[in-house]
C-alpha cells in the first residue's frame, strides 16, 4: 500500500478513535485516563503495524491494547486497591470480543467532552480531539493556534474533570435541556469559527466548518428524536452551501446581496432543507427553537433565485421569534437589516440606534457595519463613511477589514 | 474532499453471493451505509441493477456501436458505489475496507473533482456554467 503508516492509523483512529475511547472510559468511569491509553495504543500501533501488518479489525485491536495499558498502569502502582483490581480483572476478561459500538457511550463522550465545568476552548479542544478523532496537530492547524496550546488545553480539560470528579454519564433529565443546548454550542461554535473566522488571513476556514457539520451529523444520529440537532445541521448545511461564493478571487469576503448564486451548492442545499424537515418533524407541533428559527432564516435564503426574490417579510417574522426566544443585540441587528429590506432604511436605522443607544454591541464591528450600510442607502454619505472605518478599525480579520475600507473608499 | 467508491464484482463472485442468504446481505450493507451516515461521511449512493445493459463503443471512422453488454467484453461488473465525504483520501479507503464484500468483489476509491481542478481553466465558458448546470441538477 502507498499510503503513509502514520496516514493510514490517523485515519482509523478518525473513525474508531471516538468508539475506543468511550467504551474505555464507561469501563474505568475516568475519560482522561481513557485517552491518554488510548493514545498509548495509537503510538504501538504505528511501531507494530508497519511490521507485523495491519490487524483484521483494527478497532479491536487498538481496544484491546488500550485495554492492556490501563491495566499496566494500575499495576504499577504500589498499592492495587480494591476497585482497581476488579477493574483490571475485568478488562483483561472482557478480552478481545468486546468490540462493540455503542451509541450510548458516544453520547456520554460527547456530553462529558462538553461538560460545563469546562473552559469554552477546553470543551472545543476535546470536542474536536475525542468526538472528532482529530490529532492534536490537526486540531491546531485549525484553530491556528500552537500544537502545544491544544496539548495545553487537552490536558486542562481532563485535568478539570478529574478534579470536578465528573461522571462519564449523560446528564439527568432535569438538566438534560441545557447541557443538550452547551453541546450544540460547542459544535456550532466551531462552525461558526470556520464559517467568519474571527482571527487569521483567511476569511473561511472550510476544513473546520466541515468538522463541525460532521460533528453536527453524528450527533443528530445519536439523537434522531431531538429537534434541535437536525436543526443545527441544517443551518450549517445551508451555510456551508455558500462558502464558493462567499469569497472572491483575492479571497475576499462576498455579501449575501453580491453573490452568484448559481455557485451555491444545491445538493448541500437539499441535505439542509431535508434536516430541516426532520427537525420540525421530531418537534412534532412544539414551537421551533433557535437552530430552527435560524436554519428556516436561511432556508428563506437559500431558495432565493435572486436577493430581490427573497422573503424578507418572512425573514422578519422569523427573527422577531428568534428575538423573543433568545433575546440577543445580533439578532436584533439582523432583524434590522431584514426590516431594511422588507420595509426601508430609516426604519431599520431606528432599530440600530436603539441598540446603539443600549451600548450592548460597542466595540464590536457589527453594529457599525450595518449602520454605515444603512446610512449610505440614505444618501448620508459622510456619516456612512465614518461609520465603515469604525467597523474597519474594530474587526481583527483582515479580510473583512479590507471589505470595510473599501466601501469607506467608494464613498469618497 | 469527495471520494467515490466504484463497487465492482465477478461473475464467480456474484454466482457465490446466490448461495447467501440475501437478507442478510441486505442487513450487513444496510448496517455499513447505517454506519457511514451516523459518522457523517455519507454524501450519496446507489446500486446498479444486475441485468445487462447496453455498450456504445466509439472509434475513429465509425459512428458509435451499440452492443448488449457490457458482460460480454467485461469481466466485472460494475454494481454500484457510494460517495463519501472525508478529510483525507486514507479516511476513505478505511472505510471502504469496512465494507462488507465477499471474496472477489473489489472497491475502488477515486477522488471526485472539484472546481480547483480546472482552476486553470476557470475562463472557459462551459467551466463557468457547469456551476449553473450542477445547480439546476443538484448534483454538486
Amino acid at each position: 500500500m502507498s499510503l503513509d503508516v502514520q496516514r493510514a492509523v490517523e485515519a482509523v483512529w478518525r473513525i474508531e478513535g471516538p468508539r475506543i475511547v468511550a467504551s474505555l472510559a464507561k469501563m474505568t468511569g475516568d475519560l482522561g485516563q481513557a485517552e491518554d491509553v488510548a493514545q498509548e495504543a495509537l503510538a504501538e500501533a504505528l511501531v507494530s503495524w508497519p511490521a507485523h501488518g495491519v490487524p483484521v479489525n483494527t478497532g479491536a485491536w487498538l481496544t484491546a491494547t488500550a485495554k492492556r495499558r490501563a491495566i499496566d498502569a494500575w499495576r504499577r502502582r504500589e498499592r492495587l486497591d480494591e476497585r482497581h483490581r476488579l477493574l483490571a480483572h475485568e478488562l483483561a476478561e472482557s478480552g478481545e470480543d468486546a468490540w462493540e459500538p455503542i451509541d450510548d457511550d458516544l453520547l456520554r463522550l460527547v456530553f462529558t467532552a462538553c461538560h460545563p465545568a469546562l473552559s469554552r476552548e477546553s470543551q472545543v479542544a476535546l470536542t474536536l480531539r475525542i468526538v472528532g478523532g482529530l490529532t492534536t496537530t490537526e486540531i491546531a492547524r485549525m484553530l491556528l493556534v500552537p500544537v502545544a496550546t491544544v496539548q495545553a488545553r487537552i490536558t486542562r480539560a481532563k485535568k478539570t474533570l478529574a478534579a470536578a470528579r465528573v461522571p462519564f454519564e449523560t446528564p439527568d433529565p432535569s438538566e438534560w435541556r441545557e447541557r443538550l443546548t452547551g453541546v450544540l454550542g460547542v459544535v456550532y461554535l466551531i462552525f461558526t469559527e470556520g464559517y467568519a473566522a474571527t482571527t487569521g488571513a483567511r476569511w473561511m476556514r472550510p476544513d473546520l466548518a466541515d468538522e463541525a457539520l460532521r460533528l453536527g451529523r453524528v450527533l443528530s444520529g445519536l439523537l434522531p428524536r431531538e429537534p434541535e440537532p437536525h436543526a443545527l445541521v441544517a443551518l450549517m448545511e445551508f451555510q456551508r452551501s455558500r462558502f464558493a461564493a462567499r469569497e472572491d478571487a483575492a479571497g475576499d469576503p462576498v455579501l449575501l446581496a453580491d453573490q452568484d448564486r448559481s455557485r451555491w451548492d444545491r445538493a448541500q442545499i437539499a441535505r439542509g432543507r431535508a434536516a430541516l424537515r426532520r427537525a420540525d418533524a421530531a418537534a412534532s407541533g412544539r414551537a421551533r427553537g433557535s437552530y430552527a428559527l435560524q436554519a428556516a432564516i436561511a432556508e428563506h435564503h437559500s431558495v432565493a433565485a435572486h436577493i430581490d426574490d427573497t422573503d424578507w417579510e418572512g425573514i422578519v417574522v422569523l427573527y422577531e421569534a428568534l428575538g423573543r426566544l433568545t433575546p440577543s443585540p445580533v439578532v436584533e441587528l439582523n432583524r434590522a437589516v431584514a426590516v431594511s429590506m422588507a420595509t426601508g432604511p430609516a426604519t431599520a436605522l431606528r432599530i440600530v440606534d436603539e441598540i446603539a443607544s443600549s451600548g450592548t454591541l460597542s466595540g464590536s464591528p457589527l453594529l457599525p457595519g450595518v449602520r454605515g450600510e444603512l446610512l449610505a442607502r440614505l444618501g448620508r454619505r459622510d456619516e456612512a463613511r465614518a461609520e465603515f472605518i469604525r467597523a474597519a478599525e474594530g474587526t481583527a480579520n483582515e479580510a473583512q477589514r479590507r471589505v470595510l475600507e473599501g466601501k469607506a473608499a467608494a464613498l469618497g | 474532499m469527495k471520494h467515490m467508491l466504484i463497487m465492482r464484482t465477478t461473475a464467480e463472485a456474484l454466482e457465490a453471493s446466490k448461495e447467501m442468504d440475501f437478507e442478510e446481505i441486505i442487513n450487513a450493507m444496510g448496517a455499513y451505509n447505517e454506519s457511514l451516515i451516523k459518522a457523517g461521511v455519507m454524501a450519496g449512493g446507489d446500486g446498479l441493477a444486475p441485468e445487462a445493459g447496453y455498450l456504445v463503443t466509439f472509434s475513429a471512422d465509425e459512428p458509435p456501436l451499440v452492443t448488449d453488454g457490457p458482460y460480454g467484453e467485461v469481466h466485472e461488473l460494475f454494481n454500484g458505489f457510494w460517495i463519501l465525504e472525508t478529510a483525507t483520501a486514507e479516511e476513505a479507503v478505511e472505510w471502504a475496507k469496512r465494507c462488507p464484500l465477499g471474496p472477489g468483489n473489489t472497491l475502488e476509491v477515486r477522488r471526485i473533482t472539484d472546481e480547483s481542478d480546472f482552476a486553470d481553466f476557470a475562463d472557459n465558458e462551459y467551466v463557468q456554467k457547469e456551476a449553473g448546470w450542477r445547480e439546476q441538477l443538484g448534483t454538486n
